[in-house]
């Protein structure tokens, strides 16, 4: 066997893993390669073509694959090229007919109970590989069945592989009595053991189920300890400072309630997660609560994205010019059509004296709408408060 | 009429003085409760107007004591006061009997508005439970079973949307060319529907959506 994983560890002595990006099956002969810097289609054609003659190169193919570790690999695994997958399968083929035809290994057949047993057991043992069964086991139910079909399905071929090696060797009818022999030994081992084994089993899961509730206590308590303790002690600090004690709370307490009850949401994907992100920033920023009611929701689009940053143009118009000490956004995402409300009941200002160059109105606001297919309209009078009204047509659904 | 009798019931000592404080002169004050045993027993003894109900209380919270005073068929009027917007909590203590849902950072002037209307037997509706009604009853995938009860009419819609946008009933009147009183009728009726509509969309709607 070529240059396996053993080797004493150390900086000249590179380990054989497998490499993920370049595979064709598990990156077992890209991983040799590398290992002795010979291109890989010399030791795939090597493994097909030992596995043709006798069965020997799955078998030593099985083994690397089992005795050598993944490169960690983040993100999306590349596909595989599957061309080149068919390539070298149709190379097996024809070597196998090959030799078929011409008599020349006609004791390659006897090799495949073997290779079926290895790849059974090699089923069954990935499942020991601890961040490939991490890979498994975090999913959902359906892995979980998954899992268990692969388990059959690795325990069916070893016993095909067995019962098909001792064929080939015209001893199945020898070892009939040895196997109904073994069979009640096992049978008897697993009556006395089972109840010891349940009960194992039960004290397992009941020492996983309190390790997770003990991971989940800390994580709550590093929550409470990273934001609201810290916040506590700022609003001591400020104490003097009304307006900043109030921003800090409000804010502490938004963040706690996204914790407690939101479902993790993307900001970038939604109409109203990306409203509730940009009230929550400018209430920050401006220590005036904004009051955010959304009715419905859909994807963002770049032209609903400009409309919510013409929405945020007038969140901060409000809290910062109009003195009013709330602001209210309704957002409400309908068939056909998005509108957004930004309402303040402060001073209002007469909208024919606004100038020409005042950026706020004109240009974030009706102009950015406008440019993205909208429309705006600002409902205002000095002393009535300010609304200002966005809609937008979307795709119907 | 004399001064609205309200009892408070919370199980923050704090919080119940402060909203004693807050409400001052305007409306009664004539007791305090802190759980569910003690609310069912001095809402028996003192018949209040109003009982400000907090949602999350040991012994059942909010629901159970609308379930135990309501079902001995008292005409106590609830108005519910939370710090909870969780949709879950505000659909649940509107459908156990509560006439209305204010969040506790609500400011004693409004407060004080919504315990007079509670009294006069209308509905105070905030922002966000105007935007959960209107979310709930728009998502209409299964037929309505009683047409009545099951979907709003456009003026209910146009009513609770100017709620959600942050209008107070008097605005909303001279938005609509309504008077208050039609408002208060609207919103009334929109709490009737939510209250007796059996669309059971209306509760997996606010399991599904623990939003706040």
């Amino acid at each position: 066997m070529p240059a396996a994983a053993e080797g004493p560890e150390g900086p000249g002595f590179p380990r054989l893993v497998r490499p993920v990006e370049g595979r064709l099956v598990a990156g077992v002969a890209q991983g040799a390669a590398a290992q002795l810097g010979l291109d890989p289609v010399v030791l795939r054609l090597a493994f097909v073509l030992l596995t043709v003659l006798d069965g020997i190169g799955a078998v030593a193919y099985a083994a690397l694959w089992m005795f050598t570790s993944r490169v960690p690999y983040e993100g999306r695994e590349p596909a595989r090229d599957w061309s080149q997958v068919t390539a070298y399968g149709a190379i097996g083929l024809a070597l196998l007919a090959l030799g078929w035809l011409t008599g020349a290994s006609t004791g390659g057949i006897g090799a495949w109970p073997i290779a079926a047993g290895g790849i059974g057991s090699l089923i069954l043992w990935q499942q020991a590989d601890p961040d490939r069964r991490q890979r498994w086991m975090d999913s959902t139910v359906g892995q979980a069945r998954k899992n268990r079909v692969r388990t059959f399905a690795g325990l069916v071929l070893v016993v095909i592989g067995a019962i098909g090696f001792l064929a080939a060797n015209n001893e199945l009818g020898k070892a009939r009595p040895g196997i109904v022999f073994t069979l009640v030994v096992v049978g008897g081992v697993a009556l006395i053991a089972a109840p010891w084994l349940a009960g194992l089993w039960k004290e397992l899961q009941r020492e996983r189920r309190e390790r997770i509730r003990q991971e989940e206590r800390a994580e709550f308590a590093a929550h409470v300890h990273d934001s609201v303790l810290h916040t506590l002690t700022l609003i001591q600090r400020n104490a003097h400072d009304s307006r900043e004690v109030a921003r800090l709370a409000r804010s502490q307490e938004r963040e706690l309630r996204n914790w407690l009850y939101q479902p993790q949401q993307d900001a970038d994907a939604s109409v109203a997660a990306a409203v509730r992100r940009v009230a929550a920033e400018e209430e920050d920023s401006h220590g005036v609560p904004i009051e955010v009611v959304c009715v419905g929701d859909c994807p963002l689009t770049p032209e609903l994205s400009s409309m919510v940053q013409a929405a945020r143009q007038a969140m901060v118009n409000a809290a910062k010019y109009s003195g009013s000490p709330v602001v209210s956004v309704y957002a409400e995402v309908e068939p056909g059509e998005v509108t957004v409300f930004v309402r303040d009941r402060g001073v209002g200002f007469d909208m024919s004296e606004v100038p020409e160059d005042r950026l706020g109105i004109r240009q974030s606001i009706i102009g950015r709408m406008e440019r993205n297919g909208g429309s705006a309209r600002v409902r205002t009078e000095p002393g009535e408060g300010t609304e200002v009204m966005l809609t937008m047509k979307i795709e119907g659904s | 009429m004399g001064a609205i009798k309200v009892l408070i019931v919370d199980d923050h000592r704090l919080f119940r003085s402060g909203v004693r404080a807050e409400l001052g002169d305007a409306v009664e004050v004539i007791g305090e409760a802190e759980d569910v045993e003690s609310a069912v027993r001095t809402i028996a003894e003192l018949q209040p107007d109003v009982v400000l109900l907090d949602v999350h209380m040991p012994g059942g919270g909010g629901q159970e004591v609308l379930r135990r005073v309501l079902g001995s068929g008292s005409q106590v009027r609830f108005l519910a006061l939370s710090v909870s917007d969780a949709a879950e909590d505000v659909i649940g203590v509107i459908r156990g009997g509560a006439r209305g849902y204010v969040t506790k950072t609500i400011s004693g002037r409004e407060l004080t508005d919504a315990i007079r209307r509670v009294a006069d037997g209308d509905a105070v509706f905030s922002p966000r439970l105007a935007g959960f009604v209107l979310d709930a009853f728009a998502s209409s995938e299964a037929p309505a079973i009683d047409p009545e009860l099951d979907s709003l009419t456009q003026r209910e819609r146009e009513v609770l949307r100017l709620i959600a946008r942050g209008y107070a009933y008097k605005e909303i009147a001279k938005e609509l060319f309504i008077s208050v009183k039609t408002v208060e009728t609207h919103v009334s009726s929109v709490l009737r529907k939510l209250q007796l509509s059996n669309r059971h969309e209306l509760s997996r709607w606010a399991t599904a959506r623990r939003l706040v």
